[in-house]
């Protein structure tokens, strides 16, 4: 039994060391946080400006171009936000469903045997993964605006969809009253009625599609090349074909692999369709923008924002991980 | 050591030391802060025209430029020392709140909101304007009350904003905003034809119109919605910076209200025999020193910046680019709303 | 069995088909199979229906002066390559001063052959972090000025690839500090500053760079005391700095978890405290397995500063809407776009082929 005279000071042992580091760690904290918190409230103070969430229920006084719900500039600050959210998550789940279906086609593609297909999909992934995504979304927001024809005289695509300027028209169901269907008719500004994939909702839609699918399709590919090479021959010894090989044998083991950093990817898109703000889309980064110059409350926007991110963030990597525990490898 | 830590140090020790660099602080009120810097930081506007622009060789000008000029003469002695900080319109007020600039002189309207509320206060009014439309000629609108289900550029952000909202709610019609954070980025969606309608300050939509190669196929409605007056801005809670800024702008007014002009002030100075002429130009008293201020504070700004009317001709009167109207800008006994209170 | 009945030989079958030689390799990429031909076609017609007239426009019919008129005449029928050679300095260098855009260049130059050295791995020696500490010195001394006789420039005239360069270099450097310090905390025993650690690393790593920069372009000015004032590219590089220090923790992270405990209890073993333990024994492993993740890091930071342009800072994305806003020259937007993706790709290219080569090198020697 070690004597207990010759014990070490409880302050030099091991526990002891943590129990000051952290205790040191926390005054050093809760000094810097005071001193954040109080210039804070000095230079609010100084500059007049109020805080608190109080302004939500104020009218918002500006008018959103792209509303999926009724909004009118009378409506208070806190439904022009969730207009907002609306908007940015319409274009994340319609993003991240193409850009799979994009991704995943072009990850197949690039393990062609075929050296034009494969050729093409190397060159697709390499200038898409190189080059900014903000300068993808501007350069397609000037073609789209540049090149379409003036909303005076669309192009016209069918007898119902218009395409110009002011985007894709089509017609839909109209939800307010009965159950008609609303059709896109060419007036004296230029198209009224239908609903409007507007040119901002496109060149964002298309640009993070394009930007996030040449990601997707490299994970896919390095998913379907870590399935191991005893599978492929198999499945070539059962004489399935290269289709057949990859839908049946190689893709449902692969998914294993691919998920997780699917995941990142999918969580990339969303946090990606915050540039919005720089091609006049409506999202919820774009209404706190205005947001803060109308009233100067930029803590409180900023700290929607990022709850409203983070919350997206979470339900995201929750539905995903349900799927990962679904397709992952039952051990023995 | 590994090569990363050896990389490492001197990297952080030099980013350190860089941006320790940053320019020093300054607690204290704007007076000093400028007087001790050498220069007044000025706001302006990243492309207005008339109102604060770069020509070709990188020299502001404007009658928002001539205004922070008249300030540096006033309080430093020369309308050359200013340096132009120039904002979009997201950024003004935070820029003017924080300290990184002394004056914002950026075609800003004096509302109750940002009085009251965002920590600024303006120190007068340089121009009195109004918010119209500009449309493609070949629409064939005369008049904004035609514009039901039009798509409308407008910049995020500004009253303009505001404005059209209320001016549809209002009468009964309907449109679709496409909202930009810069000037540039809407004159470029309008010309491009992205939507039909373009909404600012009259002032700005002549100013847009001459950005663009063709613009006789633009019109400008002549419908006014809203009144829209703009001047400079400065810090609320110092007011001795906002009385040099305030009687800057009257003494260029008083000056051309007494007949002064850039050409005729050093003749003047010696030999009017007029008293307010006198006591403007610091002959005879001397008011500058209660701005903190020495006596010939206001002839300076004659000499060098010119008087509020010499300012608008040269930058947006009718031999200009812009070719506005002097208008309701008049001084008030020639029928405008300039009107000062006299300097004494 | 009569030994001497004559025995013919069956007829010689046909050979099969050659595996080796151009024609099999023409035929295996090409015409493999049914769908391989539909392939070849759809693909091959594509491309001869897209690539003359797209080279045409590009360089065929382009017009390479910096002629307006001879522009305007093309009417897009070719590319205005003359809109870059009117514009290059303004998109290269931002508002910097006319006269002395030698500066930006000369730094810019000091800086990127830094990179290149740093890129060898026979050159990491212990004079490379010297070589980085003059780097950046002349670097600063160069674009600011203010001594030996160059005119000041104030920051707020920084702009182009200088600008694009030092976000990336103090992004990443700074960042690499932070981050270690974040992982180790994240992998600490103490359970205040693991949770900490998780809950920075987690909250930044899940908002996007944009609401980052709102956040130093808006509420930092909030957070200095009173009268103190951080310039906007100083508050910028800040957010950029902590931005990436939580993503830089994940990759030192990775580091970490991939040692074997026995280095530990090895390092336990010898006598050694846990910060020698770091120094000595694991960081130099952890940080050696991870070198590609940090190339990777200094790809993605550099394609992150193009975001810097919604804040209102003249980047090299930032220049080129400058230089766009020229009415003149506004309708060859197209161009600039070119022009300014081919030098990020460029870039970002060559970091990329790097990252591979370096993980093929490194994996010789750490792989088990």
């Amino acid at each position: 039994m070690p004597d207990p005279a010759l014990a070490p000071h409880f302050l030099r042992t091991r526990r002891g060391r943590a129990l000051i580091y952290q205790a040191l760690a926390l005054c050093a904290l809760v000094a810097a946080g005071w001193f954040l918190w109080h210039n804070t409230a000095e230079n609010l103070a100084a500059r007049q400006i109020r805080s608190g969430f109080g302004f939500m229920r104020q009218p918002a006084g500006f008018d959103i171009g792209e509303t999926l719900f009724a909004y009118s500039s009378r409506d208070t600050y806190l439904r022009a936000f969730a207009i907002g959210v609306a908007n940015t998550l319409r274009v994340a789940l319609l993003g991240i469903v193409l850009a799979t279906v994009l991704g995943t086609l072009v990850g197949i593609g690039r393990l062609s045997r075929n050296l034009l297909a494969r050729g093409l999909c190397t060159a697709y992934v390499e200038v898409m993964r190189n080059i900014p995504l903000i300068i993808q979304l501007f350069a397609w927001y000037l073609v789209i605006t540049e090149l379409l024809p003036a909303a005076t005289e669309p192009l016209r695509i069918g007898p119902y969809v218009f395409l110009s300027k002011s985007g894709l028209q089509f017609p839909f169901p109209d939800l307010s009253g009965g159950w008609t269907l609303a059709v896109p008719e060419v007036g004296v500004f230029g198209i009224t009625g239908g609903a409007a994939a507007t040119p901002e909702f496109l060149s964002l839609l298309i640009g993070l599609t394009t930007f996030t699918a040449a990601y997707i399709a490299e994970i896919v590919r390095s998913g379907v090349l870590a399935v191991p090479r005893g599978q492929t021959e198999a499945a070539g010894a059962l004489g399935l074909s290269r289709v057949l090989t990859l839908r049946l044998v190689l893709l449902p083991q692969a998914l294993r692999i691919i998920v997780p950093p699917l995941t990142s990817q999918y969580l990339n898109l969303t946090k990606n369709s915050s540039l919005a703000v720089a091609i006049g889309y409506p999202d919820v980064v774009s209404i706190a923008n205005t947001t803060i110059n109308q009233n100067g409350q930029a803590l409180e926007c900023v700290l929607m924002i990022m709850t409203v991110y983070l919350a997206i963030n979470l339900v995201t990597a929750l539905a995903m991980g349900w799927y990962n525990r679904r397709v992952a490898l039952v051990e023995r | 050591m590994p090569a990363s830590r050896r990389i490492l140090v001197p990297l952080v020790a030099a980013t350190a030391l860089a941006l320790g660099l940053a320019p020093p602080a300054f607690a204290g009120k704007t007076l000093d802060a400028v007087k001790a810097r050498g220069e007044v930081i000025c706001g302006v506007n990243t492309s207005g025209p008339g109102f604060s622009s770069t020509d070709s060789k990188g020299r502001w000008q404007g009658l928002d430029v001539d205004m922070c000029r008249a300030v540096a003469a006033a309080a430093l002695g020369s309308g050359e020392k200013v340096k132009f900080v120039p904002l979009n319109s997201q950024q003004r007020f935070a820029a003017l709140q924080s300290g990184e600039i002394d004056i914002l002189s950026r075609n800003t309207t004096w509302t109750l909101t940002r009085d009251a509320s965002l920590g600024i206060v303006f120190a007068g009014i340089n121009y009195y304007d109004g918010q119209g439309f500009m449309v493609p000629k070949k629409l064939n609108i005369d008049s904004a009350k035609k514009l039901d289900g039009a798509t409308v550029c407008v910049q995020a952000g500004t009253t303009s904003e505001k404005n059209v909202a209320d001016y549809f709610l209002a009468n009964n019609m309907k449109y679709k905003s496409v909202v930009f954070d810069t000037a540039e980025a809407i004159q470029s969606a309008f010309f491009a034809g992205r939507c039909q309608v373009y909404t600012t300050d009259m002032s700005d939509l002549a100013g847009a119109r001459t950005q663009t190669s063709k613009p006789d196929d633009y019109t400008i409605l002549p419908d006014i919605i809203s009144k829209e007056p703009l001047g400079p801005a400065v810090r609320r809670g110092d007011d001795d910076w906002f009385e040099i800024t305030r009687w800057t702008l009257n003494a260029m007014l008083e000056a051309e209200e007494a007949g002064l002009t850039q050409a005729n002030v050093d003749k003047m100075k010696a030999e009017s025999k007029d008293p307010a002429i006198q006591r403007l130009l610091g002959v005879s008293e001397d008011t500058g020193k209660l701005l903190g201020l020495d006596k010939e504070w206001a002839y300076r700004i004659v000499k060098q910046v010119g008087t509020y009317g010499e300012s608008f001709e040269r930058n947006m009167g009718p031999k200009s680019a812009l070719g506005l109207p002097r208008g309701v800008n008049k001084l008030w006994n020639h029928g405008g709303l300039m009107y000062s209170p006299p300097v004494r | 069995m009569d030994p001497h009945a004559h025995v013919e030989p069956l007829p010689a079958r046909t050979p099969p088909r050659s595996a080796t030689g151009m024609s099999s390799w023409v035929r295996a990429n090409f015409f493999g199979g049914p769908g391989n031909t539909v392939a070849t076609i759809l693909f091959g017609g594509l491309l001869a229906w897209a690539l003359p007239p797209a080279f045409n426009w590009l360089a065929g019919n382009a017009v390479w002066h910096a002629d307006y008129a001879a522009c305007r005449a093309l009417d897009h029928a070719g590319a205005c390559w003359g809109f870059v050679t009117e514009k290059w300095r303004l998109i290269l260098f931002g508002r910097y001063p006319y006269a002395e855009q030698w500066r930006p260049l000369a730094a810019t130059a000091i800086v990127i052959a830094a990179l290149v050295v740093t890129a060898i791995p026979a050159f990491w020696r212990r004079w490379l972090g010297w070589l980085w500490g003059a780097a950046l010195a002349a670097f600063f001394v160069l674009m600011s000025g203010g001594v030996i006789g160059l005119t000041r420039v104030d920051t707020g005239l920084w702009g182009g690839l200088p600008l694009t360069v030092l976000l990336t270099l103090v992004g990443m450097g700074a960042s690499i500090p932070i981050g270690i310090l974040l992982a180790l905390a994240r992998r600490s025993e103490l359970p205040l500053l693991r949770s900490m650690a998780t809950l920075y690393i987690e909250l930044v790593r899940g908002v996007p760079l944009i609401t980052v920069l709102f956040t130093a372009s808006f509420v930092f000015p909030l957070l200095l005391p009173q009268g103190m004032r951080l310039d906007v590219l100083t508050r910028v590089a800040l957010g950029i700095v902590l931005f990436q220090a939580a993503y830089m923790a994940e990759v030192v992270r990775g580091g970490l978890q991939a040692l074997p405990k026995g280095q530990y209890e090895a390092a336990g073993a010898l006598g050694l405290s846990w910060w020698r333990t770091q120094q000595k024994v694991i960081l130099p492993q952890a940080l050696t397995l991870v070198i590609p993740s940090f190339v990777n890091s200094l790809l993605s930071t550099f394609m992150d500063t193009s975001l810097v342009t919604v804040v209102s800072m003249y980047d090299l994305t930032g220049a080129l809407r400058l230089a766009l806003g020229d009415p003149q020259w506004r309708n060859f937007f197209f161009e600039g776009y070119v022009f300014v993706a081919l030098i990020y790709f460029t870039c970002c290219f060559a970091m990329s082929r790097y990252s591979h080569w370096l993980d093929h090198r490194l994996g010789r020697w750490t792989r088990h």
